[in-house]
């Protein structure tokens, strides 16, 4: 199982501040999880388009579209962050 | 080294007598006060509300100030960042950062500030005349951040 969070204008688009997801068959990257999520349609292909430049974390550490991903993580979605 | 996110306003004086009480080896307090503005891309600012990702914040100043500490001789560093809806003038974010010598206390406060705007999970929300709307990230924060090189 994954908890995926959804943070900011990401969790408002998507409707959706958190989840738990069995990991899907073939997903083992930030990006492959991406990929699936987008695959969804509406609201989830829009927030989660490309040109929105999504950031991730892994387990609360900030993420690359090529970091792994495996059962038990928490993995965060959210725009660029705008604190300070 | 002490990291705070809190929805109350803090003392910046009590603040640094507390982080360089009892240690007569520091010679310079550095310090930065992000406050927040009533302008910003244009449009007036009545609120802003900022929201956060509860443990990885936390998690992520504490790696900027070891990263910080590497870099230059530190004795102590405290990050006081504010959530929750903030007015303009009310203060936002507190660094301090205390050493023997002022160039090590001004760089380590410099680079935790410009580390902390691209890389811990903050998110503004500003209230205008026309709509809310979420702040956009600046590529100038991603400039200052990449200017101090690529982390250890």
């Amino acid at each position: 199982m994954l908890k995926i969070l959804y943070f900011a204008g990401l969790r408002e688009a998507t409707g959706s501040g958190s989840e738990e997801l069995v990991l899907p068959a073939g997903v083992h990257s930030v990006e492959g999880l991406l990929a699936h999520l987008r695959a969804r349609g509406g609201a989830w292909t829009e927030a989660l388009a490309v040109s929105k430049r999504v950031r991730a974390a892994v387990n609360q550490d900030m993420a690359a579209g090529e970091t792994p991903v495996k059962d038990g993580d928490e993995v965060a979605f959210f725009p660029p962050v705008t604190g300070g | 080294m002490t990291v705070r996110i809190q929805k109350e306003d803090f003392d910046v004086s009590r603040e640094i007598a507390a982080l360089r009480s009892g240690n007569p080896q520091i010679g310079a307090v550095a310090s930065f006060i992000g406050v927040v503005r009533d302008l910003n891309d244009g449009s007036t600012v009545a609120t802003m509300t900022l929201e956060h990702y509860p443990g990885m914040t936390e998690k992520a100043i504490d790696k900027i100030i070891v990263e910080a500490k590497g870099r230059w001789q530190v004795y102590d560093a405290l990050v006081i960042h504010r959530i929750g809806t903030l007015a303009p003038l009310d203060q936002i974010v507190l660094v301090v950062v205390t050493s023997a010598h002022r160039g090590d206390a001004f760089a380590a406060c410099e680079f935790i500030m410009d580390y902390l705007k691209t890389q811990a999970p903050f998110w503004k929300k500003e209230q205008t005349p026309d709509g809310a709307r979420w702040v956009e990230a600046r590529a100038s924060d991603d400039k200052a951040a990449e200017r101090w090189g690529s982390k250890g």
